[in-house]
């Protein structure tokens, strides 16, 4: 033997997660729904995709190398992980300096300004995109056609969302039943056939990429689940009392930004809850926000602005929702 | 427009004068009367609240100052004796000049002396290390060289040597605060008397293993052998368990013993080189 | 569905290699270096001198205290010396050593292999024997089984629970032991049952050793009250805690005893100890040890005597392969690395597992990303990632406040973490600190 023993304390072994793994796993996740933004939308998709990841890791490598002075840590994934969640909040004809700014601000004020990965408040892309949309309010709400601009990049005829078409159009006093056929059908909905961000538009590609999360335990199935349901009830109760005025909640459910905000965004390991109950706690939150905004606020989708509200309330649930220690019931009598 | 403007500032004065008396009031029936010395007090002291007079921060250790009719049991190891003489002028009580001390940390067991028997893994932290075993030298007493002294020091007064894989102290910076002889976990750092140019005789060693288990260890381990006790004119150095201790007080400085170690395990620090060193040295 | 405990655990790589090897009995050494202190509590006071002849089985030091026990010399011959010799850690602490002689077993024991059903002895007579004979907690926690028999005052157990579930990665010896000695075990347990004055035990087995679950099952129809169940297999559920709630579902309260959910908990190991103390009248002076490790080139079950150097065990088992990275006494989760092979197997080594060079360091350490797998797979419901930080920069309040004495250190929270963060290190400092700090406030 003529290296020295290594000497440690318990355990010997390890499982063979790695934060690097965990990240990859997130952005293959994400490629089913890429694919099909980049049937949809084609070129556009391709560089809004690639000025934001470049850019994300960019800014942090920059900001690790010179600002904190610390040895950088890129190639661990999370700045790529933002880069392309960002990159899926914004619509596909984005100029490329908006995206700059906008992973500017989610990697500089979002992330690193707190210390980097995992002790960000706040989720990075979401704080990039939430700045991008109330600074650049037009940019960001004018959304390429689907099929027939994918050759188009910033030029591409645009329209306005199924979710931005109900509000207007219920705003102006159109009955829902009229509302409807301006829209696409179910189906293409949920295929991604429609007018909206750019990785937003697929709810059947973004549910494959969380069941395959799910498989790999790289998330848990709380946040989604309690976030679909309490969309899915609260818009419901809603419809059922008024038909006229109202969605039905399979339309909440799979329009906007909701599939992927509660799969992808709200399961941000660094911004969630740490126990199981405190997940629900979230979820909740971020459902009932979320169809407060869509119904009775002044925007027509709310799921970013809603996964931030909660955001900002996990210290304080983590601080009072605990998990059930062994032996406690009893200790209690 | 100008009733609103009106309206406004004679509501926000409302409410402005209400808070005030309410304000007032708590004040009045809450108020802590406090001996006014113990903030002139506390503004002498360095408000460092490193806890080495043994109380919880500075200003607890004021109050203590100004309530305590004897002082000279109470030393802030931190503060200069001027402070400590000013404090005494505005409490006019006696404070004895206490004696300057200094860390000195009582390991020399570099990995050339003590070589490297196997590698630690854990989280970096000698308290951690210390109680799952020896450590990576042979030397079950020795510095574990993790750094927990250099991580309990507020006044940046010790630092790891990367080369001896020792912590060394900052005799400047150095208050005697105490904090790292009780971050020690084996109790290797101690607290001796300052001498003039800084200068130290110590044994450099704590262990208490019979000589060859100790020379087995570490070249430069203390064997016991009690050469250094006789060669001490002022009777500063003791023997016991094995291991020679020279008494920081008695100690004269006279360099009698250090020649004497078989192992170098004593060790003198800013002397000027020895007369005779100096000439084998020229002699090369 | 099978059982298991309901909250947390992980299942690490199984690595049984040794499962299929019959226990060898190894040559007794020719010295030995028995410690005085190989279990729990106060170390044991010697009874012999320097020169004595000494004899197998024969009382070298005799408990002091209550938590103590026993310990006998494994081998005959004469000992050298009483001194301090390196324990598992490198320190040192007190134990005889003895040079070997001829093997002759001290008076009245029984060294017959015929096995001897008739149980004649009344509960304190089994008691009385087991602190006799000197007998451990063999699982590894090494708490004097006496003791775990004699119940306190008020309290009434009434079931037993044998723990064979050796939940932990590489470790065969209790396996091969069920396989090997059923019948011995089977007395044993029925002797255990008699000390506690109880009428039924449960003997919960993992399910990855189907053939020692058949085998006991069989021989278990031949004794009364005996039941063995089957467990999904999933760590640490051979911690006591965990087992009592996949065995019969009672939770034991937070700081107390299996005994307040009036059950007793004994390693496989021990209740054949205490068949062979009772019946055969032979203290434990020897154990089954694994020597296993992917490297290895023959992992094998061992039968040896207490004061046996580990590297003999080694040798024994084709050598150390030349990319030892690492050497553990015990399992891969719970166990201790060592720093040298020259120290004795104890009463309680279970294994001794040879990790390569490839395998025995840690991943590289980063920022903790929040990812809750901590909280998710920690048995007792604490939340590791707030307990670290805790005990790393002294916030000791908060740490008792968050029950880090709940923590029994099985090391689930750290082989998890994908961040590779030393979580189980701090807490351990945690633990320790914030119990001497609760023990000065009682004072």
């Amino acid at each position: 033997m003529d290296k020295l023993i290594t000497v440690s304390p318990s355990p010997h072994v390890y499982g063979d997660d790695n934060v690097k793994k965990l990240m990859y796993g997130v952005i293959y996740a994400l490629i089913p729904a890429f694919l099909v933004s980049v049937y949809f939308f084609g070129i556009g998709t391709l560089i809004v995709t690639a000025i934001s990841v470049v850019s994300c890791v960019g800014f942090e490598y920059l900001i690790q190398k010179y600002l904190m002075k610390t040895e950088p840590s890129v190639s661990d994934g999370s700045a790529a992980v933002t880069g392309v969640l960002l990159a899926m909040n914004l619509p596909t004809n984005m100029p490329w300096w908006i995206i700059v700014i906008g992973a500017l601000v989610a990697i500089g004020v979002g992330k690193m300004s707190f210390g980097g990965l995992g002790n960000n408040p706040f989720n990075p892309a979401l704080v990039g995109r939430v700045f991008l949309f109330i600074s650049f309010p037009v940019q960001m709400t004018s959304w390429p056609g689907p099929i027939v601009s994918r050759l188009q990049y910033t030029d591409a005829a645009t329209g306005a969302t199924p979710l931005a078409v109900i509000k207007e159009g219920l705003a102006a006093g159109v009955p829902m039943s009229r509302l409807v056929e301006q829209i696409p059908g179910y189906l293409d909905l949920f295929i991604g056939h429609l007018h909206g961000s750019m990785g937003e538009i697929s709810a059947l590609a973004l549910l494959a990429g969380g069941i395959y999360m799910l498989s790999r335990k790289i998330i848990t199935w709380h946040i989604p689940v309690s976030i679909f349901l309490t969309v899915f009830l609260f818009t419901g109760i809603l419809w059922l009392i008024n038909p006229y005025d109202n969605a039905d909640p399979v339309f909440h459910l799979i329009t906007g930004g909701l599939v992927l905000g509660a799969v992808y965004m709200a399961t941000d390991y660094a911004t969630s809850p740490m126990t199981p109950k405190g997940m629900w706690i979230f979820g909740i939150g971020i459902g009932v926000i979320t169809v407060a905004i869509r119904v009775y606020g002044a925007y027509p989708e709310g799921i970013s602005f809603a996964i931030l509200i909660m955001n900002s309330f996990v210290p304080l649930i983590n601080k009072y929702v605990k998990p059930k220690r062994f032996g406690e019931e009893v200790k209690n009598g | 427009m100008s009733d609103i403007v009106i309206y406004s500032i004679i509501t926000v004065s409302a409410m402005g004068a209400a808070a005030a008396i309410i304000l007032f009031m708590v004040a009045k029936k809450f108020n802590v009367v406090e001996d006014p010395r113990i903030d002139l007090v506390e503004e002498e002291l360095p408000a460092a609240n490193c806890g080495g007079c043994g109380l919880p921060g500075c200003r607890a250790f004021a109050e203590a100052l100004v309530k305590a009719d004897d002082i000279s049991g109470l030393k802030c190891p931190v503060s200069s004796s001027e402070a400590m003489a000013r404090i005494s002028v505005i409490l006019g009580k006696e404070i004895a000049d206490p004696e300057p001390l200094v860390a000195v940390v009582r390991c020399a067991g570099t990995p050339e002396h003590r070589p490297r028997t196997n590698l630690y893994d854990g989280a970096p932290a000698c308290s951690i290390a210390s109680a799952l075993y020896t450590g990576e030298g042979g030397c079950p007493h020795g510095c574990l060289g993790l750094g927990d002294c250099v991580e309990v020091c507020r006044f940046d007064a010790i630092h790891m040597n990367p080369e001896t894989g020792l912590p060394e102290v900052t005799d400047e910076l150095c208050t005697a605060c105490n904090a790292c002889v009780v971050g020690c976990p084996r109790n290797i750092i101690e607290l001796r008397k300052k001498n003039k140019k800084d200068r130290k005789i110590y044994v450099a060693c704590i262990n208490e293993e019979k000589g060859g288990v100790a020379r087995k260890n570490c070249k430069v381990a203390c064997i016991g052998c009690g050469k250094c006790v006789k060669a001490c004119k002022f009777d500063a150095i003791t023997l016991e368990n094995n291991l020679a201790y020279i008494d920081p007080v008695k100690c004269k400085l006279c360099r009698k013993c250090a020649p004497e170690c078989p192992t170098n395990a004593i060790l003198e620090i800013n002397f000027p080189v020895r007369r005779e060193k100096a000439e084998a040295q020229v002699q090369d | 569905m099978i059982q298991t405990f309901p909250r947390g655990g992980v299942h690490p790589a199984e690595d049984k290699f040794a499962a299929g090897s019959p226990i060898k009995t190894l040559k007794v050494p020719e010295t030995v270096v028995i410690p005085l202190s190989q279990h729990i509590g106060a170390p044991a006071e010697p009874v012999v001198k320097k020169g004595d002849e000494v004899k197998t089985g024969q009382v070298i030091a005799k408990s002091k205290g209550f938590v103590s026990t026993n310990i006998h010399s494994s081998v005959t011959g004469t000992v050298r010396k009483i001194d301090s010799e390196l324990d598992s850690s490198g320190y040192k602490r007190a134990a005889v050593v003895i040079d070997t002689g001829e093997d002759n077993w001290a008076e009245g024991i029984d060294t017959g292999k015929t096995i001897n059903k008739d149980i004649t002895a009344g509960a304190d007579e089994i008691i009385r024997k087991t602190l006799d004979a000197g007998i451990v907690g063999l699982g590894g926690a090494t708490f004097p089984s006496h003791i775990k028999l004699s119940l306190p005052k008020g309290k009434k157990a009434d079931v037993l629970i044998i723990n064979g579930v050796e939940c932990e990665p590489c470790l065969t010896s209790d396996h091969r032991l069920m396989l090997e000695r059923g019948d011995e075990l089977m007395v044993g347990i029925q002797l255990l049952m008699k000390a506690l004055n109880v009428t039924r035990a449960f003997i919960g087995i993992e399910n990855n050793k189907p053939d020692a679950i058949a085998h006991l099952i069989k021989l278990s129809v031949n004794y009364e009250g005996i039941t063995v169940k089957p467990l999904r297999i999933k760590y640490p559920q051979g911690a006591e805690k965990q087992l009592i709630k996949a065995l019969i579902n009672r939770e034991v309260p937070s700081g107390g005893l299996p005994v307040d959910v009036g059950t007793v908990v004994h390693n496989v190991g021990t209740a054949v100890a205490v068949y062979e103390a009772v019946q055969k009248n032979k203290p434990l002076i020897e154990r089954i040890v694994t020597v296993t490790g992917r490297e290895m080139k023959e992992p094998s079950n061992f039968l040896v005597r207490i004061g046996t150097p580990v590297r003999t065990l080694i040798d024994a088992a084709g050598g150390l392969p030349d990319n030892t990275g690492k050497v553990v006494n015990g399992g891969p989760m719970m166990g201790k690395a060592l720093n040298s092979l020259d120290v004795p197997v104890t009463k309680g080594t279970s294994g001794i597992v040879i990790i390569p060079s490839a395998e025995a360091s840690r991943k590289p350490v980063v920022n903790c990303v929040r990812c809750a797998k901590c909280v998710t797979v920690c048995p007792m419901g604490l939340e590791p990632y707030l307990l670290m930080p805790a005990a790393e920069f002294g916030k000791w309040d908060l740490a008792e406040e968050e029950s880090i004495l709940d923590c029994m250190e099985c090391g689930s929270c750290s082989y998890i973490c994908p961040s590779g963060r030393p979580l189980l290190d701090y807490i351990r400092l945690g633990k320790s600190t914030v119990s001497k700090i609760i023990r000065s406030r009682k004072q």
